[in-house]
């Protein structure tokens, strides 16, 4: 790889990204830290990115995989709920949560285990989207798309709870939980915009850290807005 | 060139310590009988290749993922590095689930020492006699005594970072190198321990605080736990491999061991393994298995034969069970001050207070604890599987992130028949059986959780922490092929020998007859050690 190449790549890739607003969500430190006016990307250009890094973020940014494996009806719903699990309205640039997922389901690459009883990765996600569908056509004609905000969280806290009314060919819990919520939030927090807005540091190689203490930031780590 | 295709071949292997770079490799042909062929390149089979091949030995390691080359190819990236973990399919069952892939399972040369953290600590002595002298378990069938020496080589090859006095444990000369500076989530676990009046002490690390080699000190970049891009880390890919290079083993990466082929005569003949799409066969006088607590068993059990139709070395019956993992519960706060727990090593700060007093538990077993310091993805895994927080509720949580500080335990198990690890039905892409895993925890090990828990609640509590939570997980896996004095109740005895086969050996965390309570990896490098000066040894008087 070319790294002058990545450099005015990563300028170029500043200066279109917006940052996630969440000025109206300060607050003290057991309420959540706001850092409004943290971008971890604007250290793109300093000792904190190395090349392989730029490119691995580069690619994630940019390098959004098109839509290979689920059908759009499979698509419409994960979309809608992604929305409830986490909720972005904020953002003009969303964080692409269903393409990573779709991406991961056409590569046939999961997390290397799985609950003895359950199917094999693909199936346990068309089988839990399905149910998912068909209990919230239990609910009211318009399915999960008909629902207002409140009714769909409604809907997703009972399938959380494993209060179903479906048949689930695979456990619905264990579904929403360890299937749908964990692999949401491992998407969502692998994107320097997530980063931002709870003030993780981010890439730190080779620069790393100095100040390990209590109370005590490097110059190039997320300031308290 | 990408990682998933063989480099380590025609005489050269990667050079982990330049960008690009290759160092001179011995290689060996299938056709040409070699004296150790070893599955697996981990602090078992890795260290084990070094010593082999130092002694004299030929030596071929096989190890079914790739072989890095951290300055190129780690990136700062908790997504990227999923790439170090195992990802091939396996099962997991009982009534408490493990979690496996990148929870205690590693794919590459080095093993799960790529991404391990670091924690370099010895066996509580009593633990090598757990039956006898604590009343549970079983004993191992070496002493510490005899261990000693070999913890002593160990902390040495990898430069330990470490206390100059170390609380707990058998007298012992201070550490190699330097401790580190504890972090900010470490002082929360010292400032708990000091106002209860309970000893803690900074964590061991086979991380360097000072230039070692070719190896920088460590700049606290605090992604440990999925590569470290500068070699500071002293793992088995930095620290032993290049070792056995230079004295002469071929190391062939991206080559699955698919079965292990027993002549005639009641010995191994060598093995079967796929590179490249196809199956090849290594001819050895002698096979060493390392591939870890599911892998090692896994392919005894897929190699069983006429002469042993229950997986090859198992007429005990015993290879795949007594599998043990350490509880792993959380405990979590929030606290006034800015932690950030993301700088530094994940855990800087322990106290092992209740792996040497056993006077006020309700249950056999030891548990040490550690602070920790989950980067963002990890922690929202934390976050939602435990508080099933998701929406904004989710988000909220997950900004309080730099004021989080919490406690997981390496709490011990105990060894069960029933926990085991098992072939399933479906067949992976080699065409192998996948392994299943059934674990449950028993009374005595919920009795550890819950008396773990509440002492690591009483240190956030007393450090000034608020809003305290739990989680559940589980870290390592142990056991599967134990090692014993009795052939009836052991699958190989102290050397790691097989007690079926005279020329079949186990080199890895499989070996344990126990748990212990804390990280598994200086003693199987021990272990390692000890069983390469116990085959020269009996090399010397013609008895392999």
């Amino acid at each position: 790889m070319n790294p002058m190449h990545l450099t005015r790549y990563g300028r170029s890739l500043r200066t279109h990204l917006p940052r996630a607003r969440n000025g109206d969500l300060r607050g003290n430190a057991t309420a959540g830290a706001s850092y409004a006016r943290y971008d971890v990307l604007a250290k793109w250009d300093t000792p904190s990115f190395d090349d392989l890094t730029r490119s691995v973020i580069a690619a994630r940014l940019e390098e959004v995989p098109p839509i290979c494996f689920l059908s759009p009806d499979e698509v419409r719903l994960l979309d809608l709920v992604l929305a409830r699990l986490l909720p972005q309205p904020e953002r003009s640039r969303p964080i692409p949560i269903t393409p990573w997922i779709d991406d991961m389901l056409n590569r046939n690459q999961g997390e290397g285990y799985r609950l003895d009883g359950l199917p094999p990765l693909r199936e346990t996600w068309r089988k839990g989207l399905a149910a998912l569908a068909a209990e919230a056509a239990l609910t009211g004609p318009g399915g999960f798309s008909g629902m207002s905000k409140t009714e769909q969280d409604r809907l997703l806290r009972n399938v959380q709870l494993g209060e179903v009314l479906a048949e689930w060919p695979v456990p619905a819990a264990h579904f929403f939980t360890h299937v749908l919520l964990k692999t949401a939030a491992d998407i969502y927090y692998s994107y320097p915009d997530a980063w931002s807005e709870i003030g993780f540091g981010g890439p730190a190689s080779p620069r790393g850290y100095v100040r390990l203490g209590f109370d005590e930031r490097d110059s190039w780590e997320a300031k308290r807005a | 060139m990408t990682a998933e295709l063989p480099r380590a071949r025609n005489g050269r292997a990667p050079d982990v310590f330049r960008r690009d770079g290759w160092v001179p490799m011995r290689c060996h042909a299938d056709h040409e009988t070699v004296d150790f062929a070893i599955v697996g390149t981990g602090a078992g089979g890795g260290t084990l290749a070094a010593r082999l091949a130092e002694a004299g030995f030929s030596v071929v390691a096989f190890d079914a993922g790739p072989f890095w080359r951290p300055l190129d190819e780690f990136a700062s990236d908790e997504a990227e590095q999923q790439k170090l973990y195992w990802t091939d399919d396996r099962i997991t069952g009982g009534a408490d689930p493990i979690a496996l892939g990148g929870n205690n399972s590693g794919r590459g040369v080095g093993g799960s020492t790529i991404h391990f953290s670091m924690i370099s600590l010895r066996w509580r002595p009593e633990w090598f006699k757990a039956r006898s002298r604590l009343g549970y378990g079983f004993d191992w069938p070496i002493s510490y005594e005899e261990v000693a020496p070999y913890y002593e080589e160990v902390e040495e090859a990898l430069k330990v970072s470490g206390p100059v006095n170390y609380p707990w444990g058998g007298k012992r000369r201070r550490y190699p190198y330097r401790a580190h500076p504890v972090n900010a989530a470490g002082l929360v676990l010292a400032r708990g321990a000091e106002r209860l009046g309970i000893e803690w002490s900074s964590v061991p690390l086979a991380t360097v605080s000072a230039p070692r080699g070719k190896s920088p000190p460590c700049v606290y970049r605090g992604f440990c736990n999925f590569g470290c891009s500068t070699n500071a880390k002293q793992s088995v890919l930095v620290a032993w491999i290049p070792r056995a290079l230079r004295a002469g083993a071929e190391i062939r990466d991206m080559a699955m061991v698919g079965r292990i082929t027993l002549a005639p005569n009641g010995r191994v003949r060598g093995l079967e393994f796929q590179r490249e799409g196809s199956w090849h066969f290594q001819h050895a006088r002698n096979v060493v298995v390392a591939g870890y607590a599911i892998e090692t068993p896994r392919l005894l059990l897929n190699s069983a034969c006429r002469q042993f139709p229950q997986g090859l070395a198992n007429s005990s019956g015993l290879v795949g069970t007594h599998l043990m993992t350490h509880s792993g519960p959380g405990v979590w706060a929030t606290f006034e001050e800015e932690v950030r727990w993301y700088k530094g090593p994940p855990n800087m700060a322990v106290t092992e207070h209740w792996n040497y007093h056993d006077e006020d538990k309700d249950f056999p077993g030891s548990y040490a604890f550690m602070s920790q310091g989950p980067l963002p993805r990890a922690w929202a895994q934390i976050v939602t599987t435990n508080r099933g927080l998701w929406g904004s509720a989710l988000q909220q949580e997950m900004r309080k992130y730099n004021h989080m500080a919490g406690l997981v335990p390496v709490g011990e198990t105990e060894p069960r028949p029933e926990n085991r690890v098992e072939l399933a039905e479906e067949e992976d892409q080699y065409g192998l059986r996948i392994p299943r895993v059934l674990f449950s925890y028993s009374d005595n090990d919920r009795r550890l959780i819950e008396h773990s828990k509440r002492t690591m609640a009483q240190f956030l509590e007393a450090a000034g922490g608020r809003d305290l939570w739990e989680s559940k997980d589980t870290s390592h896996l142990l056991g599967g092929c134990r090692m014993g004095s009795d052939p009836a109740t052991s699958v190989v005895n102290a050397d790691g020998r097989s007690w079926d086969v005279p020329n079949l050996w186990i080199c890895d965390g499989s070996l344990f007859p126990t748990c212990g309570g804390v990280n598994p990896s200086l003693t199987i490098q021990a272990l390692a050690c000890r069983i390469a000066d116990r085959i020269k040894t009996l090399a010397s008087r013609g008895e392999l």
